[in-house]
């Protein structure tokens, strides 16, 4: 069990959210950064699709009830336990009684905690995703608080003798971590209605810089920069938005969506963020940079079929680590 | 038939089948929407009908953007008149005015007409669910008299109760959970449009014929409590 001693900013339990309601408008939620958290998944021998933690900025205090496995991927919130700092992206025996926490944001916003057995709490609709928004799914429909306690499923067999047969608190392999920008490149495919925009906004998108506002959470992120506009002001009929939409308001500064996002929008969209560069995204924090870059929707399709293989291999090269385990 | 193709990002294809919002659009997204569901390709992973389009989002392991949108042109080819469309007709009681309905003075002034003629309006018109969004269960209504239009709140409203029904230009809806919202609200069903632990979570689904019913305080509230009976 995980006892929350301090919930922290936001930490909520996800999956790999809801699909297959979003025609009823019930929003996807999930994860923000859906790499992290399968590769978290894997690590400690889940399924890619249990649930985890994501924590976001401000850690959660967790002391954990019995011996069990973890792993932490995603931005580096300065975990600790016990007070002494431990390492991400891979395997780590957690004792009982033990105490997992944070500290200084480092690089990256959000990290993934990954529990041998999968976050334990009841499916709706097909996923363990929190809708905070309409404050269902997940833990009580909300971010964890002080004084919850929050199961684990059962363990598998191969988990189980993992945990007897390590006495060291680390795990002496790990996957190569993925890296986060202080500005990253976002590779976007051109949105439908791209053509609808003025020249100089067509140029700028791909040219000037764009910031992070305070206003962004799990729904958008938006961004400030230069000012977005229509040739000609255009009243558009709604339509269905995606993960990584880049849709401009009025007021002229994008938005892209995220997780929570609504299941749809009736602002233009620019552009759509290359599946594999979401994660790049969801680990922005308030303040920070990012510039678009054009890709072609063969290319980003290319690039998210590799990513795929990629998890592959990863997954392969962990069932050889877990051999050892026998 | 005529429809475009775009791509939403790398996961989904938008098609689009016509550019304004009509009843002949509505029918072949209606039924573009069920061939898909019915068929199941297996690149498909979910399907989202908007007013004018339909879009399809799959998985690009599966299947890449040009293959979707062959075998989409093909399922529109067989979008016949003969694909049966069922069409529900769901009736929604509302208490207006009051409490529950604290615009329907505003709505009435606005058009020069008592509270009592736009209430009238409302429960007489000829109403279809255009598409669900927005917020779970929110029904974009389509039908609504010119008669009873009125135009969006200066400021919104931070939070609107669940289950209020409201007016936006030339049209009317109901909020399904609280959520903040700028229509201007004109009564309240004892209804609940979003039903999370259902099958299908939500009442109302894009193609439902919709009417209005005026009911008294008294019957809203003992509608609530059954409702609220059978729920614990």
């Amino acid at each position: 069990m995980l006892k929350i001693l301090k919930g922290g900013l936001q930490t909520s339990v996800q999956d790999l959210g809801r699909t297959g309601f979003q025609k009823y408008g019930v929003i996807a939620s999930g994860v923000m950064d859906p790499f992290a958290h399968r590769l978290a998944n894997l690590i400690v021998g889940n399924d890619e699709r249990f649930a985890t933690l994501e924590i976001s900025l401000v850690g959660p205090k967790i002391q954990f009830t019995e011996d069990t496995l973890i792993a932490l991927c995603g931005g580096d919130l300065s975990p600790k336990m016990d007070g002494t700092a431990i390492k991400m992206w891979r395997m780590l025996v957690m004792k009982k009684d033990s105490i997992l926490t944070f500290g200084e944001p480092r690089i990256g916003a959000r990290c993934y905690l990954a529990v041998a057995g999968g976050i334990k709490v009841a499916e709706l609709m097909g996923s363990r995703s929190t809708y905070l928004r309409a404050g269902i799914g997940g833990f009580q429909g909300r971010s964890l608080a002080k004084g919850d306690e929050i199961h684990s499923d059962e363990m598998t067999p191969l988990q189980v003798k993992a945990l007897k047969r390590n006495s060291e608190s680390e795990f002496d392999w790990l996957i190569p971590p993925v890296r986060y920008f202080e500005e990253p490149i976002i590779r976007i495919i051109k949105g439908k209605q791209f053509d609808l925009f003025n020249d100089s906004s067509k140029e700028q998108i791909f040219t000037e810089a764009f910031t992070v506002s305070g206003n962004s959470d799990r729904m958008g992120y938006r961004l400030e920069g230069p000012n977005l506009a229509l040739e000609k002001p255009t009243e558009l009929i709604s339509e269905a938005v995606a993960f990584g939409s880049v849709q401009v308001p009025s007021d002229g500064n994008p938005i892209i969506l995220m997780a929570d996002r609504q299941t749809t929008g009736g602002y233009p969209k620019i552009g759509q963020v290359a599946s594999v560069d979401l994660p790049l995204i969801a680990q922005l924090k308030q303040g920070q940079g990012l510039r678009f870059k054009e890709i072609s929707l063969v290319d980003a399709q290319q690039r998210l079929i590799e990513q795929e293989q990629h998890i592959r291999e990863i997954k392969a090269s962990i069932q050889l680590k877990q051999e050892e385990w026998k | 038939m005529k429809a475009s193709f775009s791509p939403l990002g790398d996961q989904a294809i938008a098609v689009e089948l016509g550019n304004k919002i009509d009843e002949e659009t509505e029918k072949q997204v209606r039924k573009l929407s069920v061939l898909l569901e019915s068929r199941q390709p297996e690149w498909l992973i979910e399907v989202i009908p908007a007013f004018t389009t339909v879009s399809v989002f799959y998985d690009p392991c599966v299947a890449t953007y040009d293959v979707v949108k062959m075998e989409m042109k093909e399922l529109l080819e067989q979008l016949g008149e003969d694909l049966p469309i069922q069409s529900r007709t769901i009736e929604i009681p509302v208490c207006y005015g009051g409490e529950f309905g604290p615009d329907l003075e505003f709505v009435a002034q606005h058009n020069n007409l008592t509270a009592r003629e736009v209430i009238e309006i409302h429960t007489s018109g000829d109403y279809s669910v255009h598409m669900i969004g927005f917020a779970p269960g929110f029904p974009f209504i389509g039908g609504m008299s010119e008669k009873i239009a009125a135009p969006r709140r200066d400021s919104p409203r931070l939070r609107i109760p669940e289950r209020t029904v409201g007016i936006a230009g030339n049209q009317t809806g109901a909020y399904p959970i609280e959520t903040p919202g700028g229509w201007q609200l004109i009564g309240r069903t004892p209804i609940r449009l979003f039903r999370p632990e259902d099958d299908i979570p939500s009442l109302l689904q894009a193609g439902d014929r919709i009417i209005f019913k005026e009911i008294s305080e008294r019957a809203y509230y003992e509608w609530e409590e059954e409702q609220n009976a059978e729920n614990t």
